[in-house]
Parts: C-alpha cells; sequence; structure tokens
C-alpha cells in the first residue's frame, strides 16, 4: 500500500492562508489502512483546527468529509456539494489524491496534510516499512523477492558490497517518530538525529537464494538497469488499449 | 594508443605487476580545498615508496578536490595515479566523460567503487546516484578499453580511455562465504587488479585466499591486500567494532597494548611513540607474511593521515627501491 | 486573561470503562467520599474505545479538562485496552499542545474497583490542576464559569495504587 504520515499541524496551519471554510477530505483506501488519512483521521484534523484556530482567535469553520478513493475522479464528484462551500481543501489523501483533487477541481486551492512516504507494507501494529520503489522493471525473480532497489541502501545490482555486517548494512536510517527525527547528544555534546539498524537486504537475498539452492540466479554479472522504465524516464503512463473505451461512431 | 606488448594501459602499476614484481600502492587524499601544495606535500613523502597512489573520490562522503583534478595535480608531480571514482555522484554519463578526460590527462589507472554512503560525510542531506553499481563501473570501463565502446553499445570513434582497471574487495565482509564468488563476479568484469579491504586479521584471509586459489582467480587478476599501521589499540579496537568487513584479533590489540608496557601513563607522547613503532612492526610483519601468501601481487598501503609511516613500512618490509620498468 | 481562583469551576469531563473504572466511582459514591461534582463520567465499554476524537469533541464543547479511568495495567477486562488508552493519551496530549490547548489538560489513571478514594482524589487532582491552569481557551468569554463555589473537596486521603501519566512523564 501507499504509506503516509501526518505532516505537523504548525505546517498545515500555515498554508491556510485566509481561509474561513476549510474542508477536511480523508480517503478511504491506503492512508485509511495506514492511520493516516481516513475518516477518523479527517474528522481529528478538523477538529485540531477549528480548536487552534479558536485559540489562536481567529476562528474557521472546518468541516470534514471521506472519499472512498481519492485518487478517482468519480468519487470526487460525489463531495461536488462539500467542496463548493470550502475555500480550501486539506487533502488528507497521498500525493496522488491532492493531485486528483486539484486537476478536478481546478478553482479550489487543496494543500496536502500528509506526507507521503513510501510504498510498503505493515511490519507489525503501528510501524511500516518501505518495499517498493515502483521502478518499472520488477527484478525479484532474480533476488527472490527480496526488493535490493527498494531496500538496499545503494541500490546494488549485484551485492552485497563490503559495508555489510551480521546481516546488518553499514549506513543506519535516521530513527523518526511520527515524522520527526529523534534527537540524542553525539559525540561533543552536539545534538544528532539518533539512529537504527537496517538490515542488509543482499544478505537476506543471499541467505534465501542458498536456501533454495538458487544461488546461481546471482552469480552472473547483473547488467546496468534500465531506469527508463522508472522515474528517470519522466512521468509514466500506461496505455492498455483493451480497456480504452472507443469514441461512440 | 599502445597495445605495445600486450599491456592493457601501459600504466606503471601494471608494467610492475606484469614483470612478476610485489607491488606497492599507497593512498592519497585530496584536500578538503582548492590547495594544490596539499598534494605535493603528501606526494613527497609517497614518491619513490609506490608503485602507484590512489587518489580517493570525496572519501567517505566528504567533499575534496575531485578524484580527477588531484590525479593530474598527481601525474604532474611525478607520480602514478590509480583514480579512484564512485557510483555515488556519478551517472554513467558523468563517468564515462570523466573517463576520457582522465585518459586524456594521463590518468592510466581506475578504480571502481560504489562510495561511502553519503549519510556518512559532510552533506548527509544529499540525494546520491547509484545509476550503477561497482560491478557494471567495471564492465564499462573494460568495455570502452577493449570494446571501445560506450555503455549505451555505440562504438567510439578516436582514441578510447585504457584504463588498468582496479576494484575493491572485502574479504572479511558478510556473508564472508560469498565473498570469494563476488571476486569472481569483479574478474569476471573485468577487473585487472584488486585491493582489498585493511587486514587485520591473517587467518581469516588465508582462508578466503584459500577459495579464491581454488576458483583460480589470483590467475586472473591482481590482488593487492590492504595494509594499515595501527596507531595505538583505541584505533584497533574502532577497526574492530565500527568498521564493517574489519576484524581485528584480540592478539593484535593486545599486542599494541603491550607496547607502552612500563611506560608512565601519564606520559601520553611516550605511549604514543611506543605503540606507533609497534605498530609500524607489526604491519612490516604483516607485510612479509602476506607476501608468502600464493596468489598475494602486491600490498596496498592505507597509512590513514599518517603518510610519514610509508617509507618506514616501505622499507623495513624489504621492499625499497621500487622497480623501474 | 484567566479567569481563575474562586470564581471559576472547572468543568471535566471523565471517560471510564464499564468495569473497574466506572466501578470505583460507585464504591466512592457507596463509600459516601466526596470529590468535586464538576466532572461529569461518560462510559465506555472499555478504555480501549478511547478515541481522540472523543477527547477533542469534550474540549470543543466546552471541557477544561478530561481524563480517563482505566482499570490497572495488566487488569484490562479486555487484556490491553488500557494500555491501548495510555498510548493515545499520550499522542493526544501532543495533539492538544500543538492546537494550544496544551497537553496538562488531559490525563489517565488506573484505578481497581475498590478504589473509591483514589476515584476521588484523581478527580480532586485534576480538578486542582485545572484550577491552576485556568479555564479553557476554547471557553474564554464563555458563559457557563458561574459564581458557585468551587465544587465541595474532600481529599480521600489514599495517593498509593493510581499513577498518572503526567506524574510518570
Amino acid at each position: 500500500m501507499i504509506v503516509a504520515e501526518q505532516k505537523p499541524l504548525e505546517e498545515i496551519k500555515g498554508v491556510l492562508g485566509d481561509a474561513e471554510n476549510v474542508l477536511v477530505a480523508g480517503c478511504g483506501t491506503c492512508v485509511t489502512v495506514c492511520l493516516a488519512g481516513g475518516e477518523k483521521e479527517a474528522q481529528l484534523m478538523a477538529s485540531a483546527l477549528r480548536i487552534a484556530s479558536r485559540v489562536d482567535g481567529t476562528p474557521i469553520e472546518a468541516t470534514d468529509v471521506t472519499v472512498q478513493r481519492q485518487c478517482e475522479w468519480e468519487y470526487l464528484e460525489m463531495i461536488e456539494a462539500e467542496v463548493e462551500k470550502a475555500d480550501l481543501i486539506v487533502s488528507l489523501a497521498c500525493g496522488i489524491g491532492v493531485q486528483t483533487f486539484a486537476r478536478h477541481f481546478p478553482d479550489k486551492w487543496v494543500v496536502p496534510g500528509l506526507n507521503t512516504t513510501f510504498l510498503g507494507q505493515p511490519e507489525e501494529q503501528g510501524i511500516w516499512t518501505e518495499q517498493c520503489q515502483a521502478c518499472g522493471n520488477c527484478m525479484l525473480a532474480m533476488t527472490g523477492g527480496i526488493c535490493p532497489v527498494a531496500r538496499c541502501s545503494k541500490q546494488v545490482q549485484n551485492g552485497p558490497c563490503g559495508g555489510s555486517e551480521h546481516g546488518l548494512c553499514e549506513v543506519k536510517r535516521i530513527r523518526r517518530v511520527d515524522g520527526v527525527p529523534v534527537m540524542v547528544k553525539g559525540r561533543g555534546g552536539r545534538m544528532m538525529p539518533a539512529t537504527e539498524d537496517v538490515e542488509c537486504a543482499w544478505h537476506l537475498i543471499h541467505d534465501r537464494l542458498k536456501e533454495h539452492n538458487r544461488l546461481d540466479l546471482i552469480t552472473g554479472v547483473q547488467e546496468p538497469k534500465d531506469w527508463t522504465t522508472s522515474r528517470d524516464g519522466g512521468p509514466r503512463r500506461i496505455v492498455r488499449e483493451d480497456l480504452i473505451l472507443m469514441d461512440e461512431e | 594508443m599502445s597495445t605495445d606488448n600486450g599491456l592493457k594501459s601501459g600504466s606503471n602499476l601494471e608494467k610492475v605487476l606484469r614483470a612478476g614484481h610485489f607491488a606497492v600502492t599507497g593512498e592519497l587524499g585530496p584536500p578538503q580545498s582548492a590547495d594544490p601544495d596539499h598534494i605535493k606535500e603528501k606526494v613527497g613523502y609517497l614518491k619513490g615508496m609506490v608503485d602507484a597512489v590512489n587518489v580517493t573520490d570525496n572519501q567517505t562522503a566528504v567533499v575534496r578536490m575531485s578524484s580527477l583534478g588531484a590525479s593530474v595535480l598527481a601525474v604532474q608531480e611525478g607520480i602514478e595515479p590509480v583514480m579512484q571514482m564512485t557510483c555515488r555522484d556519478r551517472n554513467r554519463l558523468a563517468m564515462q566523460a570523466d573517463f576520457l578526460a582522465a585518459h586524456a590527462l594521463g590518468v592510466r589507472n581506475m578504480l571502481a567503487l560504489s562510495g561511502d554512503h553519503q549519510s556518512f560525510g559532510n552533506h548527509p542531506t544529499s540525494k546520491n546516484v547509484h545509476d550503477m553499481d561497482s560491478m557494471q563501473q567495471i564492465r564499462m570501463l573494460k568495455d570502452l578499453r577493449d570494446e571501445k565502446k560506450f555503455q549505451c553499445g555505440d562504438v567510439m570513434k578516436g582514441c578510447e580511455p585504457r584504463f588498468f582497471i582496479g576494484a575493491a574487495a572485502a574479504p572479511e565482509a558478510h556473508p564472508v562465504e560469498w565473498r570469494p564468488m563476488r571476486l569472481a563476479k569483479k574478474v569476471a568484469a573485468g577487473a585487472d587488479f584488486i585491493q582489498t579491504q585493511l587486514v587485520y586479521n591473517l587467518p581469516a584471509f588465508k582462508k578466503y585466499m584459500e577459495e579464491v586459489r581454488k576458483m583460480r582467480l589470483h590467475e586472473k587478476t591482481a590482488i593487492l591486500v590492504g595494509v594499515g599501521p595501527l596507531k595505538g589499540p583505541a584505533m584497533g579496537k574502532y577497526m574492530r567494532d565500527f568498521v564493517p568487513g574489519i576484524t581485528v584479533p584480540d592478539d593484535v590489540i593486545a599486542r599494541i597494548e603491550a607496547a607502552a608496557k612500563g611506560i608512565d601513563p601519564e606520559d601520553k607522547a611516550a605511549k604514543q611513540k611506543a605503540w606507533r613503532a609497534e605498530g609500524i612492526k607489526m604491519c612490516i610483519e604483516l607485510i612479509q607474511e602476506v607476501k608468502e601468501i600464493e596468489g598475494v601481487a602486491g600490498v596496498h598501503v592505507m597509512a590513514i593521515e599518517w603518510e610519514e609511516a610509508v617509507k618506514p613500512l616501505v622499507e623495513g618490509a624489504g621492499l625499497l627501491p621500487r622497480p623501474v620498468v | 486573561m484567566q479567569r481563575t481562583g474562586e470564581c471559576f469551576e472547572p468543568q471535566l469531563t471523565a471517560f471510564t470503562c464499564s468495569y473497574c473504572a466506572y466501578m470505583s466511582g460507585d464504591t466512592a459514591g457507596a463509600m459516601r467520599i466526596q470529590y468535586p461534582a464538576t466532572t461529569k463520567v461518560i462510559k465506555l465499554p472499555c478504555t480501549g474505545k478511547t478515541d481522540a476524537r472523543y477527547i477533542m469533541s469534550a474540549f470543543e464543547d466546552g471541557a477544561d479538562g478530561v481524563y480517563i479511568i482505566a482499570c490497572p495495567i495488566g487488569n484490562c477486562h479486555h487484556v490491553r485496552g488500557n494500555e491501548r488508552a495510555r498510548a493515545r493519551v499520550v499522542h493526544t496530549k501532543k495533539l492538544l499542545d500543538q492546537v494550544g490547548l496544551g497537553g496538562e489538560r488531559l490525563d489517565i489513571f488506573f484505578l481497581s474497583a475498590g478504589m473509591g478514594e483514589s476515584f476521588a482524589q484523581a478527580a480532586k487532582e485534576m480538578n486542582d490542576r485545572i484550577m491552576r491552569l485556568g479555564p479553557s481557551p476554547l471557553r474564554m468569554g464563555g458563559k457557563e464559569v458561574g459564581a458557585g463555589e468551587a465544587g465541595e473537596q474532600k481529599n480521600g486521603g489514599d495517593e498509593t495504587g493510581e499513577q498518572s501519566v503526567e506524574a510518570t512523564q
């Protein structure tokens, strides 16, 4: 699923401008499942914006509405009336939903309430990890279902590199809680972000292929990746001619 | 360009190895400034001591004078560079462009590296490239040289960049059992010589070489063992605890610790002197031991921020004078 | 700007579960223990149902302080509902800080059914805290603040047994 997390309220408040009627729009799909922008979160965000504006002395109207999927305009059409009343929309969808909103309601101003973080899976309750970068050219068949593009710090294609030790990558991840780096006192007393261990994807790949007796898959030199299917080919598009509706004759 | 005598690049390092000499390479870190004198000074310590020096490419992801620029300065100072190039900072266009420039400017050895992650350096908020990995970079260097082909497949018109192609190996990184295979991949990709990560654990390295010999990799590539003198027990422990791919056995740390025995603990200068002397002695012994391992073609001396140590090391190991080929 | 002191009577909302926590209130009543009369008690099936939206609604509707009364940790009738409530309280405190109400206006207490005195003590503690903090900024200029007594207060005396998140932070 698409995993996202809420922006700090302060940041959202900062982009509201002089809007008096704010519509907080939740999305019922990915961001509901990752508890960042579903119906509950939209209600809570609306409440938080109302309270904060009252405390600040410039009360605004903040209401909420949630659609099944903000990334499809058919669903947005269903909330036209609510959108009409608002002078600004805080979209709690992923970046796709925000853009669909902006495109479908061109005369409305829409701002994101979330940071879209990655394509991932729930590791356990409350923890999500990145699994896929949508490079457009899946190599999981070679790597035993473990993605080096998304999960190796250097996207090495012929790993593991020399920075692998005890199954861990030498590169550490900045530890974030609720999106904010956790700061700790570093050497010399300077505050710096705390880090946490990351598994070496190639160590995992090696062990899994060995387990399945398929190490032969990675003994050859993997050719340089064709990134044209990835973002490097520009914004991507899929055309399925079997699905396109022809113009009526 | 010369494929005379069947040489691939005609570099001094290649010739030394081809002639069957035990090769010695060193390391030259470019300055964090535009100061060419810094390089001249370091060259002063290394000239005549080594067959070539690695010129690092934004090592530990800290911005420095480019490895291309510093390599050219090294050429001008009369020492042969092994230009390092990481996959972190350049895509395949930039890499090939710099290969062309480097060759045109007299650089003849190129070392392919993936590069330290930017999070370790002084620009941790930057975006890395990693268009290719080091394995693919080796292959690209080989195709440019032997096929006159750009990575895209286009055939080059005119002079092709001819490098003696180097690669890194980390014999003790994990999973250890995969390391000989990974070396085999680098050799298959086209690595003419290998420089290993620092070795302190001789038994582990010997075991690695056993596997390497079984795969006959030492016949296809020249393996230079990474060695470096310890400055004291703290450095040994740091390497052991914090640098992936390096193990430092207890007896090594115990020995350097013992060097300061009997010295007044308060006398820091005396302790440091004793440790450093012992570090050099231990490194000399290590060089002599790896020299005896079948399949080892030379040493890569990494005296980190301690260039003065190179002379006593190489001299002490009986590797002077360096051959003129 | 804040109206504190005698003329301010804090409005408190307490969410309790229907097991230990609610019964501790019953016990307080049965034992005739007095506690500030300013608390409105809302029963939840379990404090695992504690939802930041309920808490925020309470504040929007005029509460000066909100607290949760849950079963003791390890004794939840739904096993870990009270732990979830505790985590949500910690999270909602941050949200209250962000919106400018202040996380101090929210807390959680863990009580077993027999702890009537602690129930009263929790009410008193919250009442005192809100007295100190003053009315919710959302009520400033509001009309609810009466001129009456600030609630009869009687200390139950037993200060052990319950632990508030505020106290443990």
